[in-house]
């Protein structure tokens, strides 16, 4: 070998080594070390690692680390069944496995009405919507909209709401003394059952109006409209001004992680005003928890109004079911004091068990059970459609909104739940969805066309669980394709942009929400 | 185990196909014995399913509970005429040719294995909607147990199962033919699963291909088993709610037997061996020796406590056998009987402790954490 030659290999092998240790820092996205200045459940060393691991990708032809897991240390197998959806996080110990258990027990468990010789099981009602929590939350999975006339209608349920009329109600909202101004008959949910000897509420009639919708590259779409009406008033008409809007039962995974997330790592992501100017606000739902002075973030729920898990479970046992709690103590439900045979039937309270229908153990272990159903495992994050399509979903402002991931609090109450790296692919924020997707009322901080962007996880895996893929707040969608083509308000930009791919693109943008 | 319990499923078969032909209370109880003997086996296997995807996917066809029995047959009126939680709550699709289901008319004009599990088996997604199984043929033998916590099981008239003029309970036929179908069900499944465990079976090569996996199988099969699933959700809810819908297996109050077996399941993993139901035993290397030889302290204790809960569960089934059932034990006010559950309960639990020490001291990583530790590799835990 000559000098020259060698000077040469020289020279090519160092710029290659140059190109290596190029790619290296690639790969490591470069994240201002500010970040996550209020993590104070952090080190520094922890929190630019949490900036770098929740950083959009350099390089989208590979799946990035960690990302298969969506759910950190809780990920459990994602199986092809209806069961995907009803696995205890991965990483429960066994006694959490234990309280998993009787959770999964009292979630299924029916409850009767008052009285019963079963005493602990009693104080269905009076008004209520279903028996048992599974009833709704159909195999931890997606609710559905009545199918045929005369179909139950039990996991969908109305709530109804006036918009404010004057200050003294526009101020109770603005206060948080008040989520929504309810009817003065019916409350703020229609119960379209009751225990014997009590009138039911009224019936969900539905109907739909078919539309096609025209797609880049000749393809076309029928979404179908619904109409939501309340038949067989059971207490004479509604009050001036009061409409129903559905809401059907939402996937039960994740839940725990995202109680886990700090609300500051959300509030950060929040641009009430659009600052920046892309078009996407995204405000915080702020709630006042039970008399609580203090505002606290709202995370739960279609319009993000429960803060805590336990609050949620508390209310859907109580407006769902009828029965009271230490959040709820009412034993009578959601009855008001226009229905006085509701008010006047038994209760389900008995001294020898406590002062509520379901005892702080019972919440316990249910909400327990809700914080602890995993999110399966991604399937295929290393194909090369997935990868074009995870880069187009970013690339169309999809993740503006379905925000990737979060690292949660290192401190969080369950140790399973702490300082894992998750994928829900949530902001956690209400955004406006546009008209058509409008509950046309206000509740809390958001109106009726804001609701919380729906974390994508599990996604791929609601037809095994489900036997549908209906979708949004009322199932309207029948696939995710129809769900995307309904988005509007902010989301209109986005929509558009996967309206005019090319097939082959909104094809590989499927497969990436399909992995999910 | 799978084979024992394919070989009791049947003689359960014959004994039902005998019933069939000669209803009389002789065949009757010659039915509900031998499904007494087929649960022996089948309740020891159970010890596999947890750490097992493939059994514990398969598993729902099988032995779900509890079970909405007016899915299936007739009820008592006080079980109620209809409930939201279940619109399919008194379907009773033995004398319903073409029941709804989310207000859509299915064709029931048949009843075969396919009605039962394409269409009738978690109908709705609603998941007490279970058609098939030991628990489904457990109350077609049995009938409703309408004593609540006190004394006695089901009561079902061998006339159930008549022909003509002397049938009760309204259409034998369609009942008989539920009743043989749901039979073969679960000796195909049975079947499928021995084929499983089989020299090339996928649920053997799984455990056997990788040995820290198989172990890690083993010891959360037990573990699980033994805290959650039996300690939890089927002895300590009973406690907490006073429920007689809170018993394994209601029908028949054999809940005692099943509860033990479960526990004789949870011992025989231990111990490498397992007595068939032609009374020999088979008998391979075993968690108690690997802990003896590599942890004599840990294997000490881990002998004390499988024992004891050997022992409480015992206690249980001889309670059961010989003074009261076990809805009965679990009766508010029962002070005895409930003692008698809670001490296995704490037996149950007890047991895990060493167990999860084992899986610490062998160093197998976390019993339930899998996945690669490459920071890399998509499939990384972040820590």
């Amino acid at each position: 070998m000559n000098r020259t030659l060698a000077a040469a290999a020289i020279i090519v092998a160092a710029v290659a080594a140059l190109l290596l240790l190029g790619k290296r820092t690639a790969d490591a996205p470069s994240v201002d070390e500010t970040q996550y200045a209020w993590r104070d459940d952090l080190t520094a060393e922890q929190r630019l690692r949490v900036a770098q691991v929740t950083a959009a990708p350099n390089d989208w032809s590979v799946a990035q680390p960690f990302e298969e897991n969506a759910g950190g240390a809780t990920t459990t197998r994602a199986m092809n069944s209806p069961n995907a959806f009803s696995q205890p996080s991965e990483n429960l110990s066994l006694e959490g496995r234990q309280q998993f258990a009787l959770g999964n027990a009292l979630f299924r468990k029916i409850w009767v009405t008052s009285p019963a010789s079963t005493q602990a099981s009693d104080g269905l009602g009076p008004l209520y919507n279903a028996r048992a929590c599974q009833r709704c939350h159909l195999k931890d999975g997606r609710g559905h909209p009545p199918e045929h006339p005369g179909d139950e209608a039990t996991s969908l349920l109305l709530r109804v709401a006036i918009e404010p009329r004057n200050d003294t109600e526009r101020k109770a909202i603005e206060d948080g003394e008040l989520l929504t101004i309810p009817d003065r008959v019916y409350g703020g949910q229609i119960q379209d059952v009751a225990v014997p000897g009590v009138v039911a509420e009224g019936k969900v009639l539905l109907s739909y109006d078919e539309a096609p919708f025209a797609l880049a590259g000749g393809e076309s779409v029928t979404l179908r409209a619904p109409t939501f009406l309340l038949g067989d008033l059971g207490y004479g008409p509604l009050e001036q001004g009061a409409l129903v809007s559905p809401r059907i039962a939402p996937a039960m995974i994740g839940l725990g992680l995202l109680e886990a997330v700090d609300a500051n790592d959300i509030l950060a992501w929040a641009d009430p005003d659009d600052a920046d100017g892309d078009g996407i606000s995204g405000r915080a739902q702020m709630v006042r928890a039970g008399g609580d002075e203090e505002w606290v973030l709202g995370r739960f729920g279609w319009k993000a109004a429960a803060p805590s898990l336990k609050a949620q479970a508390a209310g859907a046992f109580f407006n769902d079911m009828g029965i009271s709690s230490s959040l709820h103590p009412v034993a009578a439900g959601e009855c008001t004091d226009a229905q006085s045979d509701c008010l006047a039937a038994p209760s389900g309270v008995q001294d020898a068990l406590g002062p509520y229908e379901a005892s702080d153990e019972v919440l316990d272990l249910v909400t327990f059970y809700t914080a602890n159903l995993a999110v399966p495992a991604r399937r295929d994050v290393d194909s090369p459609s997935v990868l074009a399509g995870k880069q187009l979903f970013t690339e169309a402002g999809c993740a503006a909104c379905h925000r990737p991931s979060f690292v949660t609090r290192n401190d969080a109450p369950q140790e399973e739940l702490r300082f894992q790296l998750i994928w829900p692919y949530t902001d956690m924020l209400l955004h406006d969805m546009g008209e058509a997707l409008s509950s046309g009322r206000t509740v809390g901080k958001a109106n009726g066309r804001e609701w919380r962007t729906t974390p994508l996880w599990g996604l791929g895996l609601t037809e095994a669980v489900s036997g549908h893929e209906q979708l949004l707040h009322d199932g309207r969608a029948r696939n995710v394709l129809e769900a995307i083509l309904w988005h509007g308000g902010e989301a209109t930009d986005a929509r558009n942009a996967i309206v005019e791919m090319d097939p082959a693109e909104r094809e590989a943008l499927l497969a990436f929400l399909y992995s999910l | 185990m799978y084979e024992d319990s394919y070989a009791r499923a049947g003689d359960l078969s014959a004994a039902i196909d005998a019933l069939v032909t000669t209803p009389s209370a002789e065949s009757l109880e010659a039915a509900r014995a031998a499904w007494l003997d087929a649960r022996v086996p089948y309740q020891q296997s159970e010890v596999f399913r947890f750490g097992n995807p493939l059994v514990d996917d398969w598993e729902g066809r099988v032995n779900a509970w509890p079970l909405d029995e007016g899915l299936i047959d007739y009820v008592d009126p006080s079980y109620g005429q209809q409930s939201d939680a279940n619109p399919l709550y008194t379907v009773n699709v033995i004398s319903n040719t073409a029941p709804l289901i989310n207000g859509a008319e299915i064709d029931a004009g048949e009843i075969n294995a396919a009605l039962l599990t394409d269409v009738l088996h978690e109908a709705g997604s609603i998941e007490a909607n279970v058609a098939t199984g030991y628990h489904a043929i457990e109350f077609l033998l049995w009938g409703q147990d309408l004593n609540g916590t006190a004394e006695g099981a089901g009561d079902r008239p061998a006339s159930d199962f008549a022909t003509g003029d002397a049938c009760t309970g309204g259409n034998c036929e369609r009942r008989i033919a539920y009743l043989q179908a749901a039979t073969q069900l679960l000796l195909d499944d049975l079947d499928e699963m021995v084929g499983l465990w089989g020299s090339d079976g996928a649920a053997r090569k799984r455990l056997v291909d990788d040995p820290v996996a198989g172990v890690n199988a083993m010891i959360s099969g037990m573990g699980s088993l033994s805290y959650g699933e039996l300690a939890g959700e089927r002895m300590k809810l009973g406690l907490v709610l006073h429920d007689p819908e809170e018993e394994h297996d209601c029908f028949s109050d054999n809940t005692h037997n099943s509860h033990y077996y479960n526990q004789i399941g949870i011992a025989n993993v231990y111990w490498g061996e397992y007595e068939r139901i032609d009374g020999t035993t088979v008998k391979g290397a075993s968690l108690s020796g690997l802990a003896a030889d590599e942890l004599p302290a840990l294997a000490a204790e881990l002998d004390t406590a499988i024992g004891a809960a050997t022992d409480a569960l015992t206690a249980l089934k001889q309670r059961g056998d010989g003074v009261e059932a076990y809805d009965q034990m679990i009766g508010e006010g029962n002070a005895e009987g409930q003692q008698t559950i809670e001490v296995a309960v704490d037996a149950l639990v007890a047991q895990t402790q060493p167990l999860e020490q084992l899986v610490a001291a062998l160093e197998l990583g976390s019993v339930y954490i899998e996945g690669s530790d490459s920071l890399d590799d998509p499939s990384a835990v972040f820590q």
